[in-house]
Formats: C-alpha cells, structure tokens, sequence
C-alpha cells in the first residue's frame, strides 16, 4: 500500500500556493501563564500547593534514608504485600528495604503480575512547580506500565529536581536527552480521576487511585 | 432542504422539550464554568496567552507542508510508520487491514474524535475485530449504542441512574447510585481487556513536528494503558494537530484543559515517539501514524475560513453555546457538534448537506468571545450563511432579498410599501396558512409583531420637523 505521504504534501503545498510564508511567531508567553515557583522555598510550597489541591501526596525529607523510612511507614499501615520497582538505583533500593515482595521491571513482567502489585515506586525526570507535574520518562522511570497499572504510585524525586514551571521542564528534558528521547514520557499531575458520570470527581478511573510524591 | 437539514429541524424541536437532558446538561455547564473562570485566573494574561496560541497555531497552518514533512521524517526515524489518509476510508482501509494482517483479535480505544470520524469501530467490528472504548464517558455511549454528546464530556446526557441500569444490562453488576462505585465497575472490566487486547487506538491533542511526537491529553490513564500495553498502537492524526516546537506545549498544556475541563492542567499528558526503544523494558512493536486529511486540505486552500483549523477540540464553544444547550449534542447528527461543529462540518464535509447547520445559532458570539486559538467561530457561520446562500438559497428567499434590496433603495417606494403593509397586516390571518407563505415559519411559534400607523417619518412631520 502507497503511504499517501508525497500526494498529501503536495494537496497541502497547493492548498497554500504561493503566498509568503508566516515567520515563525514570537514565543514569549512564559510571563504570561499562570505563576511558576521562584526559588528554593517559594518553588516548593507552590509544588505543594498545587499537588494537594489534586489530592496527590507530596513530602519533603532531609535525606533518602528518612524518605525512605516514611516509605516503609506506609508500606505497614496500607498493609502492602508486592511492591514493583526499577533500575538499580534509589527506587530499587527503596524497595528492597521494604522487606516484602519485589517486582523489578527492569527484568521484563507479565501486566497481571505488575497490576497485582499494591505499589509501584519510581524515580522521575523532574517536578513541576507551576503545575504540580511529575515528568517521568519509559527509560527513566521503568517503562510505560509501572507508573500506572499499580494501584498507589509513589515518585522518589531529589530536591535538585524540582523546576519553576513547564517551559523549564522542557528544557531539562532537551538537555538530558539531546534528539535521543524516550519513546514515552508524561506529565502526571495528581492520581488518575474522572468526572464523566454527572461531573463528579472521582479518583482512579484507570491509572493510579494515589499519586504520593517523596522528595529528598 | 435536504435530508439533513429537516432531520437537525425534527430532532431539535424534539431535544428542545426534553427538560431532563438540558437540566443534566446545564448541571454539568454550571460547574465547569465555575472551575474555568478559576482556571483562567491562574494565567497572569490569559488574553496574552490566547493571542500566542493563535499566533504559534497560525505559523504551523502557514507552513503546514513543511512540519508536516519534518514530522512525518521523525516519526520514521524514530521507527514508526506513517500514512496519510486522504479521505475517511482509506483511514478505515489501513488500520482494518492492518489489525487483519497482525491477526488482531481485540482492540483497545482512547478518546479521539476523529476515529469517531472515519467510523473506525465498525470496520473493525466488520472484520470480527472486538473493538472497546476506555475512556468512561465512552465506555458508556458504547455500550448504549449512541455517539458522543460531547466532544469532552461523552456521557453528560446520561444520569447515575441510567448509568447504573445499563451496567446491571451490560455486564451484570449490581445496581447502585454510588458514582465512585459505577467508576469502579468499569474499572475492574476494563483492565483485563487492556491486558488481553492485541492493539492499541489513540487520537492525539497535538503533533511535535520538531521531535516527531505525538502529545496526548487525558485525565483517567486509558490512553496511558492504551498506549503502553498492546503490542501495536495506532494514532489517528488530524493534519491540522501539528505544532512546530516540543516547548511550545509548555503553553498549549495549559490553556487546553483550562477551556476543556477547567482544571490546569490534565492528569495525564504524554509524549509519544515511535514504539519501544532499544533500551527500554515494555511498550508497543509497532507504531503507526496514520494522518488524516479527509477534506483539512481542502479547507486550508479557503484562505477565509483556514482559521478553523487552529481548532484544538477543547469543547469550550459547546459550553457557552445557548443553541448546543438547547437542542443537545445529538440533534446535529454529526461527529462535532456545537459552533465548531457548525463552522467546520459544512466545511469539511460539503455546504450543499451540511450548510444549515450554519443557521444553528444565535450569532450572539459567546464562542467565539471564548476560543482560546481565537477563532472569529460566528464570523465563520456567516460566512458559511453566505456561501451556502449563494449557491443553495432557496429562489423566493433570493428574489425576497431582492425586492427588498430594490425597494429600500426607493424612499418614495418604501414609503408606498410601509403603508401597504400597515393597512394589509389584518389580512395576514386569512392568508398565513398558505403553503407558499415565506415567514410561515418565523410566525408558528410567535405573534406577528404589529406594524405601527403613523410612520416615523409621518409622526416627525406632524411635529413640524424637516423633510431631507
């Protein structure tokens, strides 16, 4: 089968003719979006804010032994049974410690397996002041499914990882990656919710039911 | 009139009594107007914001050729495949063929409006293909039979009630009026299917010419479980989705959903290049890109009415719209309904049968006080209403004009005729019933206003003013 890509670049060639081409549009709408964190302080009650106010978790630690230990706290009192995981960095590590189960992604997995497991914890490419965002990537945060099968999502971020706003995000990301970029990546912002049922709210439609943000 | 155009009459007049929809309806307007009018708040100028996603919009539509091109190099750099579809069936052909080829037995669907638009789910059901929508409100208008009311909010029509009922039908759950409890219904069904179904169907908000990325916009995780599960993900891409930039969504990730749905920012917005890398651990074999044209370049050649295709499908018009509340999502009978519906559909899928739903409004511009790519929405329907005019008006409404045109052009003529009619109006009575009768059906549901004795012009020159 023809892929139809020549014929429909040249409809669109003679669809605009001849007429000078439109130079491309200034971009300077940074100042105009809604406020972006500042620095220190100011940036991270704005990530706070903003992750509250879409029932996500967001905690703030010293140091990744004492995320860590609040992560085990949580692991007793949702009486977790299976964790997943990736990599062998932070992540894993903070599985491990857990002493429960422990699916490691990096080593392939049946979706069922991942789905059954009560949470998925992962690290992340960058937080996101302005919009209370986490920027995961597939080759950063252990694939397409971790981040959103598992019931509960808990993101291990580093302090030096929150930015004011997206179009910082995006720089980080062009940065990091340079042209070879991750075949996924997404912005989550809060748990999984929708309101298609008579516009009330309701938390986990399909992804994660709770979205608890650790950053050291 | 055409078909068409008498079945949008019959089904408005009907929609326009139904007070339960409406009220389901104005429920649903009334808390995201709130949520929008906060939303747009946040911005420190939204209007600023507006003019740069206009302006940004524009240079792509200008320059589409090249993006396009750019895009379509990237996608296949990065190891996807692309096609373009000229019309809606060679969209459908493609992907029910290549569901046919890869032995595909189950398919799983996000939102996109334009799989709606080339009828993707029956062809695929026509192969024996099982075809599931994700997305809740779609999950529900599937089931039921019907077609989206919404461009946003699929099932805003339907009450927990309904919900409950056709889910007990469907698939055997117990009743309940517990919305959390209905989410949770179609939750636990729908993920075995992600995890069973052999391909993936997206749509895309927008397409990154820069990195050959699609960009998808969604708040419950199905395009995510859509997008990362089966082994083959297709998206269907309108041509007009492309942006030039991957930081030019740092604006439009902003301002779609603070139209959209009033929040922020959506729950989830991903990314999506090519199939799994090399050195990532899950995702799809294979990546399809199929681009669909289906009368977008042909609308773009009408340098008037391209402003159309900056259309990012946030549903806002919808929302402000008094004839989309008043005759409901159905009774246009077509994939887009609302302003834009009114605008684009006329022009992407013919006047001659589609140009009366140009007439569908009130021009009181509210949509178009509100578009965040700043389309001039009611200057296009009048200037579909004048094309469609031209071409299709109906003789005696041509010749009325004309006459009328002729007439006020006369002062001693209009005189005569103002006179005429002040002395003639009792006879109307006796003679509106008549089949021919022109404002027949401007005076079924209303009085006809009376027309004064004394002229203007008469009473000034009582009071001794001067004639020019």
């Amino acid at each position: 089968m023809k892929d139809g890509v020549e014929s429909l670049l040249s409809r669109i060639k003679t669809a605009l003719g001849n007429d000078p081409r439109r130079e491309p549009a200034e971009r300077n709408y940074r100042d105009l979006m809604p406020p972006a964190g500042g620095s220190g302080e100011d940036r991270i009650e704005l990530f706070a804010k903003n992750v509250t106010a879409l029932s996500g978790a967001f905690m703030s630690f010293g140091s990744l032994d004492e995320a860590v230990e609040r992560l085990k706290k949580m692991a007793i009192d949702m009486k977790w049974k299976k964790v997943a995981c990736h990599g062998q960095g932070n992540a894993f590590k903070a599985a491990q410690s857990l002493g429960l189960e422990v699916l490691n992604t990096d080593g392939g997995y049946a979706k069922l397996d991942l789905e059954n497991c009560d949470a998925g914890i992962t690290e992340c490419d960058a937080l996101v002041a302005q919009t209370g965002s986490v920027l995961v990537t597939a080759r950063n945060a252990g694939g397409r499914g971790l981040s959103v099968l598992p019931p509960h999502h808990v993101v291990l971020a580093e302090s030096s990882q929150l930015v004011s706003d997206l179009s910082e995000a995006f720089e980080v990301l062009e940065n990091k990656y340079g042209s070879n970029y991750s075949s996924s990546m997404s912005f989550i912002t809060g748990p999984s919710r929708t309101a298609d049922i008579e516009q009330q709210l309701v938390l986990g439609a399909h992804g994660p039911k709770k979205l608890t943000i650790l950053m050291f | 009139m055409t078909r068409n155009a008498v079945e949008f009459r019959k089904s408005s007049e009907k929609s326009s009594l139904d007070g339960k929809q409406q009220g389901l309806l104005a429920k649903a307007v009334g808390i995201y107007l709130g949520k929008r009018d906060s939303g747009r708040k946040r911005f420190r100028d939204w209007e600023g914001a507006r003019r740069q996603a206009e302006a940004i919009k524009t240079e792509a539509l200008e320059n589409l050729d090249m993006y396009l091109s750019r895009f379509i190099e990237k996608v296949k750099e990065r190891g996807g495949t692309v096609f373009c579809a000229e019309d809606e069936s060679s969209a459908r052909d493609y992907i029910a063929n290549l569901a046919v080829e890869r032995g595909v037995k189950s398919v799983v669907k996000s939102k996109s409006m334009t799989t709606e638009e080339i009828h993707l789910n029956g062809a695929l059901e026509n192969k024996g293909i099982k075809v599931l929508e994700t997305d809740l409100g779609e999950f529900i208008v599937q089931l039921l039979g019907q077609t989206p009311y919404h461009i946003v909010f699929p099932a805003v029509h339907l009450s927990k009630g309904e919900v409950s009922d056709l889910f007990h039908e469907k698939l055997g759950s117990e009743k309940t009026d517990d919305i959390e409890g209905l989410t949770m219904i179609a939750r636990e069904h729908l993920r075995k299917e992600y995890c069973k179904a052999d391909m993936g169907i997206s749509g895309a908000n927008f397409a990154v010419a820069e990195t050959g990325m699609i960009s998808i916009t969604e708040n419950e995780g199905n395009a995510r479980l859509t997008m990362g599960l089966p082994k083959i993900h297709v998206a269907v891409v309108g041509i007009e989705k492309i942006l030039p930039r991957m930081a030019d969504l740092a604006l439009f990730l902003q301002v779609l959903p603070t139209m959209g749905t009033g929040h922020w920012m959506s729950c989830y917005n991903t990314l999506v290049g090519g199939p799994r890398a090399k050195d990532e651990i899950d995702g799809p074999e294979e990546f399809h890109v199929v681009l669909l044209d289906n009368g977008r370049s042909k609308l773009l050649a009408d340098k008037e009415s391209r402003e159309a295709l900056r259309c990012i499908r946030c549903g806002g018009c919808l929302n402000v719209c008094p004839v989309y509340q008043t005759v409901g999502g159905h009774s246009y009978g077509t994939v887009y309904p609302g302003p834009i519906g009114a605008v684009l559909t006329p022009l992407l899928r013919g006047l001659k049968q589609w140009g009366h739903l140009s007439y569908a409004s009130s021009l009181c511009e509210a949509c178009t006080e509100i578009c965040p790519v700043r389309i001039g929405l009611h200057k296009r329907l009048l200037s579909n209403r004048r094309n469609y005019a031209d071409k299709y008006g109906p003789l005696a409404e041509k010749l009325g004009f004309k006459v009328f045109a002729f007439v006020s052009r006369r002062p001693l003529l209009w005189r005569m005729a103002g006179a005429l009619a002040s002395a003639g109006q009792f006879l109307y009575p006796l003679v509106g019933w008549f089949p021919g009768n022109p404002v027949k059906g401007w005076t079924k549901g209303r009085t006809l206003p009376h027309i004064t004795w004394k002229s203007f012009r008469n009473m000034w020159a009582d009071r001794g003013g001067k004639s020019i």
